[in-house]
C-alpha cells in the first residue's frame, strides 16, 4: 500500500505499431500485427526464427547530436518516448532539474548492435586505436536512464532495473514505491531494448522462438494458441510520467489511470522455466499491495509471449486465481515481445483499455490450446466497464511482476 | 596530396563526423565556440584524423594546443610534410 496515490499523467511511445500513445491504441483496437520478416536473421548460421517486430519510421536526427552520440537505438527509443511523456503530462521544463523528477528506465543489455560493431572492429588487429567516446556510453547498462537524464537535465534519482521481459515492470513498481514513499514527485519510467540476431538466438537455442510462421509473419506470435510456437522479438520504448496525484493536481494534469498495486518476486524453481506457484504468489502479492482480491479485478493483461512453457503455466496460474470470471488476454500477438519495453508498452495499452472501456483481445489466437482453458480469453474485443486492471510479466532469470492498475476520474 | 586536397579531407571528415554545416567551417572558426565540439569530440577528432590521413597523433603535444580550424590544417599539413 502506497503512502501518496501515485497517478500516470503521460505516456510515450516508441514500438512496431507506431510511434505514440495514440498510434499504438488505434492499432490494437485495429488487430494490426507489427511483426514482419526480418532479413538480416537470415545471414545468421543456424538461426532458424526470421520474424521480428521492429520500430519503423523513428528519426534519430531529431535528437541533437551532442546527446545522440552516446546513445544507440535503444536509448533513441527512450529518448523519444520520454519526450512524448513529458509533453503529454505537460510537465515543466523548469522543474526538470528541481530534483524532484527522477529516471527509472531499463534494458535487457547495453546495446549489442554497438558491442557487435565494437568487437568486429577489435578482432582485426587487437587495437583500441579506432575507439570512440561514445562507445562505453551505449555499451553500459544504464545506457537508456543516463542518455535520458542527461538530455533533458532531470537531476533526481536514476534507476537502471534489468530484469529481461520484466524490466519495465520493475521500473514502473520501483517508482510507484519511491513516489509514494515521497522520495520523488514524479519518475519517468520504462523500458526500452533494440532487436538484435543474438536476442532472437537467446531464444531459438532454447526452442522458444517462433519458427513455423516465417513466411507469414502477421500469423505470430500466437498467444495460448494450440499452433503457437514460441516467441517473436521485437523492440521499442515505453515510458509513462509517474507523478504523486497531489502534483499532478497541483499542476493541473490530467491524470491517465493511478497505479494502485505493485508486486516483483524471484521465481527460483529454474533460471528459465516459470512455476505457476510462483506466478500466483506474485499476482497475489500485488493484489494485496492494492488492497483488492481476485474479485475486484476487471481485466487481466497477461504477458501471454506465446511459449508453450510459459502460456501453460501463466493460465494456469490465472485460473487458480480468477477461474473463468475474468476477461484475460495477451498484447504480444499485435506487438510480438519487445523484451524490456513490453510492460510499458502493454501498460500503455492497458491504459488505452480504461480509457476507452474496450478489452483488446489476443491477436491470433484462434484455438485455445487445451492446456490454457479454464480461463476467459479474450478473442474478440470486447466493450464493456472496466476500472482495474492487472498486468503481469514474467521473465527469464526467474524474475516476476505484476501491476495494478484502475482509472481515474478528473474532476 | 596538394594542400587543397587536404583541407577538403580534413574538413569533409570532419564535418561528416561532428555534423557540421560546411559553410561555418572557416579556418578561423574556433572549435568550441563555433563549432560546438567538447572535449570529448576532441578525442574522436584525432581518431578521425588518424583515420583519414593513416597517421598517429594522439600523443602529439601539438594537438592540444589546436582551437581553430586553420590550426587543424596546419597540422595536419606540418605532419605530412614530416613524413614526405
Amino acid at each position: 500500500m502506497s503512502l501518496n496515490s501515485v497517478v500516470i499523467t503521460g505516456i510515450g511511445i516508441v514500438s512496431p505499431l507506431g510511434n505514440n500513445y495514440s498510434q499504438l491504441f488505434e492499432a490494437l483496437q485495429a488487430s494490426r500485427s507489427g511483426v514482419r520478416e526480418l532479413p538480416a536473421l537470415a545471414q545468421v548460421g543456424g538461426l532458424r526464427s526470421r520474424l521480428a517486430a521492429t520500430v519503423n519510421d523513428v528519426d534519430p536526427k531529431q535528437i541533437p547530436r551532442k546527446f545522440r552520440r552516446s546513445m544507440s537505438n535503444m536509448s533513441i527509443y527512450a529518448y523519444l518516448a520520454s519526450q512524448q511523456a513529458l509533453q503529454m503530462a505537460g510537465y515543466p521544463d523548469n522543474q526538470l532539474d528541481s530534483g524532484d523528477l527522477g529516471v527509472f528506465i531499463g534494458s535487457t543489455l547495453g546495446s549489442t548492435t554497438t558491442s557487435e560493431n565494437f568487437f568486429h572492429d577489435y578482432f582485426t588487429d587487437y587495437s583500441l586505436e579506432r575507439m570512440k567516446t561514445g562507445l562505453f556510453f551505449q555499451l553500459m547498462g544504464h545506457s537508456c536512464a543516463a542518455n535520458v537524464a542527461q538530455s533533458f537535465g532531470i537531476t533526481g534519482r536514476v534507476l537502471s532495473p534489468s530484469a529481461a521481459c520484466a524490466t519495465s515492470s520493475q521500473a514502473v513498481g520501483y517508482a510507484y514505491e519511491q513516489i509514494g514513499m515521497g522520495r520523488q514527485k514524479a519518475i519517468l519510467c520504462g523500458g526500452a531494448d533494440e532487436v538484435h540476431p543474438l536476442t532472437v538466438a537467446t531464444f531459438d537455442i532454447m526452442h522458444a522462438a517462433s519458427t513455423h510462421f516465417n513466411q507469414q509473419p502477421s500469423l505470430s506470435p500466437r498467444p495460448f494458441d494450440r499452433q503457437r510456437d514460441g516467441v517473436v522479438c521485437g523492440e521499442g520504448g515505453g515510458i509513462l510520467l509517474l507523478e504523486s496525484e497531489a502534483s499532478a493536481k497541483e499542476r493541473g494534469a490530467e491524470i491517465l489511470a493511478e497505479v494502485i498495486g505493485f508486486s516483483t518476486t524471484s521465481d527460483i524453481s529454474s533460471i528459465a522455466s516459470p512455476d505457476i506457484d510462483a506466478m500466483v504468489k506474485c499476482m497475489r502479492l500485488a493484489l494485496k499491495d492494492a488492497g483488492l482480491t481476485a474479485a475486484d479485478i476487471d481485466y487481466v493483461n497477461a504477458h501471454g509471449t506465446g511459449t508453450e512453457q510459459g502460456d501453460i503455466a501463466e493460465a494456469k496460474a490465472i485460473q487458480q486465481l480468477f477461474a473463468d470470471r475474468t476477461p484475460v488476454s495477451s498484447l504480444k500477438g499485435h506487438l510480438g515481445h519487445t523484451m524490456a519495453a513490453s510492460g510499458t508498452i502493454e501498460l500503455a495499452g492497458c491504459v488505452g483499455m480504461l480509457q476507452q472501456q474496450q478489452l483488446i483481445a489476443t491477436r491470433n489466437l484462434e484455438q485455445i490450446d487445451e492446456r490454457c482453458s479454464g480461463i476467459d480469453h479474450l478473442q474478440q474485443h470486447r466493450a464493456q466497464p472496466v476500472k482495474t486492471i492487472l498486468k503481469n510479466n514474467f521473465a527469464m532469470g526467474g524474475i516476476n511482476a505484476t501491476i495494478i492498475l484502475r482509472s481515474y476520474l478528473n474532476d | 596530396m596538394t594542400k587543397e586536397e587536404v583541407i577538403e579531407l580534413i574538413d569533409s571528415s570532419l564535418a561528416e563526423e561532428f555534423e557540421l554545416d560546411r559553410a561555418d567551417m572557416t579556418p578561423e572558426a574556433n572549435l568550441y565556440e563555433d563549432l560546438g565540439l567538447d572535449s570529448l569530440d576532441t578525442v574522436d577528432m584525432v581518431i578521425v584524423l588518424e583515420g583519414a590521413f593513416d597517421f598517429k597523433i594522439r600523443e602529439e603535444e601539438a594537438v592540444r594546443a589546436i582551437r581553430t580550424l586553420a590550426d587543424i590544417h596546419n597540422f595536419v599539413m606540418h605532419k605530412i610534410e614530416q613524413h614526405s
